[in-house]
């Protein structure tokens, strides 16, 4: 008598979790086919892009996609350049927002309010409507075709954000651990450097990914300073191929991959981290 | 001369003990200061100093060669804005855009967040999966849509017309505007749906499952208990969810632009592709700066609308 209903509601969860796994699976595989498709393209020569029933694994794989995107088309050098300025971007954004960061979090000053209400909003403005006047500063400053450009304007662009973000977990530092150090006699810089950062880490972390994605994938401003080819990150180079060479699709997906293999390793080393960003900065009271 | 001095202090930590009271105060008063002056004043040269320029030259007749002189015409850019045809045919599109992309992204990231809320095998791999779109470059994406509808040899196109045999002809996507505009939208909610999913799960997990169990007891059916506990629980995170979207579907620009270029014939333009090409091919610093600044009133109006309702509902979950 008493196990019938037990034994019922065991069956049903069971069919549940069943249905719901089918119904991701499938969802999944919709999402990921794209990406399939792209990297099963990369590996066909041009003669099978528009074949008829196109097919995701290629009849005859060929790596000559790669091994000409990175020696004759400069894919290398693009790299290269991508992984420069990002990595450079991350630094500089950790330095500047975190030294921010800690004194919005564990400093009262006069103007902190107001400081901190102008870089909410600068949040708020979508950042190419700023792009007239950006260039103009560029070009004045010299900066245009520039990788150190880049990494300036990028680092602007992601400071404030990133401030915002680890804004919180500086305050999250027990007050108590801030005034043992005092008490040993600790200056600000030194309770920065050892006490803070080595506890605020993971929130660094998280803010690592965001930073280097970010500057790695950008596309609109590089677009526009950028002219010398030599001086191209993955994202225009790629876009450029692609006009120039309209029909070599298998080309343009080669230097595809090679763009997205690190943000796949950074995404997928870093993701539970990442993910725990994403949705501390919206689910929080 | 001071500087120097001032860092020593800083670094080497203070003197064991006491030190004596007014170096103390004084320290603390420009502490913060030091910490916050290379990221402020980089925040202030790149973000803050360019949108007071922008403001400015949107009242010019900018000359872009410096040996011209700039001619002050008030509101002119502005007003030209209002009576352009093609500003407004973009308004219109971005506005297709988002009635599109915005329900489809919350739509289809509930649904998935929902399928995803519960114990289950390979749950964080599901998760990575979908996620994936949200972090692969626009320019990749873009790219990969536009190789997908291709008219002829194209997969969309060989899935519609040859396998499932919905169309008789091959649909030239790319070359029309509303069938652009709707590829374009695929690739928005596809891309998007990771980003919607993740929050909405988060959100989700806070909600009491007490009240999901007392709600089941009670006779209600998964959909009734997701309309009735789970939905108005999370209404706050729906909310933030749709003002980020909507903010985000007036940033449409890499895909259209890379997709259809605005074309044919500028009928698949959007603000910002428009507002790109006054400034970088017609040199027109001026009007789109203007444009700019118009689109911005419109995303900061609504914006501003959205976080009332968004207050209001807060104050009246509460209670």
């Amino acid at each position: 008598m008493t196990s019938t209903p037990q034994a019922g509601a065991y069956t049903r969860e069971r069919v549940s979790t069943a249905m719901r796994v089918t119904l991701l699976a499938l969802g999944s595989l919709v999402l990921i086919l794209p990406f399939l498709y792209m990297a099963g393209t990369s590996f066909k020569s041009n003669a099978f892009l528009f074949e008829i029933p196109p097919r995701l694994i290629p009849e005859d794989p060929t790596s000559s996609n790669y091994t000409t995107a990175l020696s004759s088309n400069n894919f290398g050098r693009y790299f290269l350049n991508s992984l420069y300025v990002a990595v450079s971007t991350t630094f500089v954004v950790l330095v500047l927002a975190s030294t921010m960061a800690y004194a919005f979090a564990r400093f009262d000053f006069p103007g902190k309010r107001a400081a901190f209400a102008a870089l909410l909003g600068g949040l708020m403005i979508p950042a190419i409507i700023m792009i007239v006047p950006q260039f103009i500063l560029a070009s004045d400053l010299g900066l245009l075709d520039s990788l150190n450009g880049l990494v300036l304007f990028y680092s602007g662009g992601a400071v404030a954000f990133t401030t915002f973000l680890l804004r919180a977990f500086f305050e999250r530092v027990p007050q108590a651990l801030d005034d043992a150090m005092t008490i040993d006699g600790a200056g600000p810089v030194r309770k920065f450097v050892s006490l803070y950062l080595p506890l605020v880490r993971p929130a660094l972390a998280t803010a690592a990914i965001f930073t280097f994605l970010g500057a790695w994938d950008e596309f609109v401003w590089a677009l526009t300073v950028i002219d010398n080819p030599d001086k191209r990150t993955l994202p225009i180079a790629i876009a450029a191929f692609q006009g120039q060479h309209s029909t070599q699709w298998g080309l343009v997906f080669a230097a595809s991959m090679i763009a997205i293999v690190p943000v796949l390793v950074v995404y997928v080393v870093g993701q539970r981290q990442f993910i725990a960003g994403i949705a501390s900065g919206a689910v929080k009271d | 001369m001071d500087t120097p001095r001032k860092t020593v202090g800083l670094l080497g930590g203070a003197p064991r003990g006491t030190p004596p009271r007014g170096k103390s105060r004084r320290r603390t008063d420009l502490t913060p200061y030091a910490f916050l002056l290379p990221g402020v004043a980089l925040f202030c040269l790149v973000v803050a100093y360019p949108l007071s320029r922008s403001l400015q030259i949107s009242f010019y007749d900018w000359a872009v060669v410096p040996t011209q002189e700039s001619r002050f015409i008030g509101f002119d850019n502005y007003l030209r804005g209002l009576q352009d045809g093609q500003f407004w045919l973009s308004m219109a599109n971005v506005g297709v855009y988002l009635v599109v992309t915005v329900p489809g992204q919350i739509a289809i990231g509930m649904f998935l967040a929902v399928l995803l809320d519960a114990r289950l095998p390979a749950r964080g791999l599901f998760r990575v999966l979908f996620y994936l779109p949200v972090v692969t470059s626009w320019v990749v994406v873009a790219l990969l849509f536009k190789y997908l509808f291709t008219t002829d040899g194209g997969a969309i196109n060989w899935v519609l017309h040859d396998m499932l045999h919905l169309v008789d002809h091959n649909v030239p996507w790319l070359q029309q505007r509303w069938t652009g505009l709707l590829a374009v939208c695929a690739l928005g909610i596809w891309k998007g749906v990771g980003w919607s999913m993740v929050i909405f799960l988060a959100a989700l997990t806070g909600v009491s499952s007490e009240l999901k169990d007392a709600a089941a007891i009670d006779g209600a059916n998964a959909w009734q208990r997701f309309v009735n506990v789970s939905l108005p629980a999370i209404r706050r995170t729906l909310l933030f969810v749709i003002v980020m979207l909507i903010i985000g579907g007036f940033n449409v620009f890499i895909s259209i632009l890379l997709m259809t270029e605005g074309g044919p014939a500028g009928s698949t333009e959007v603000p910002l592709t428009y507002m790109y090409k006054q400034a970088f091919d017609f040199l027109d610093f001026g009007y789109a700066s203007a444009l700019s600044f118009l689109l911005a009133i419109v995303i900061a109006v609504i914006s501003f609308v959205q976080f009332h309702l968004f207050r209001d509902d807060a104050i009246g979950a509460r209670r």
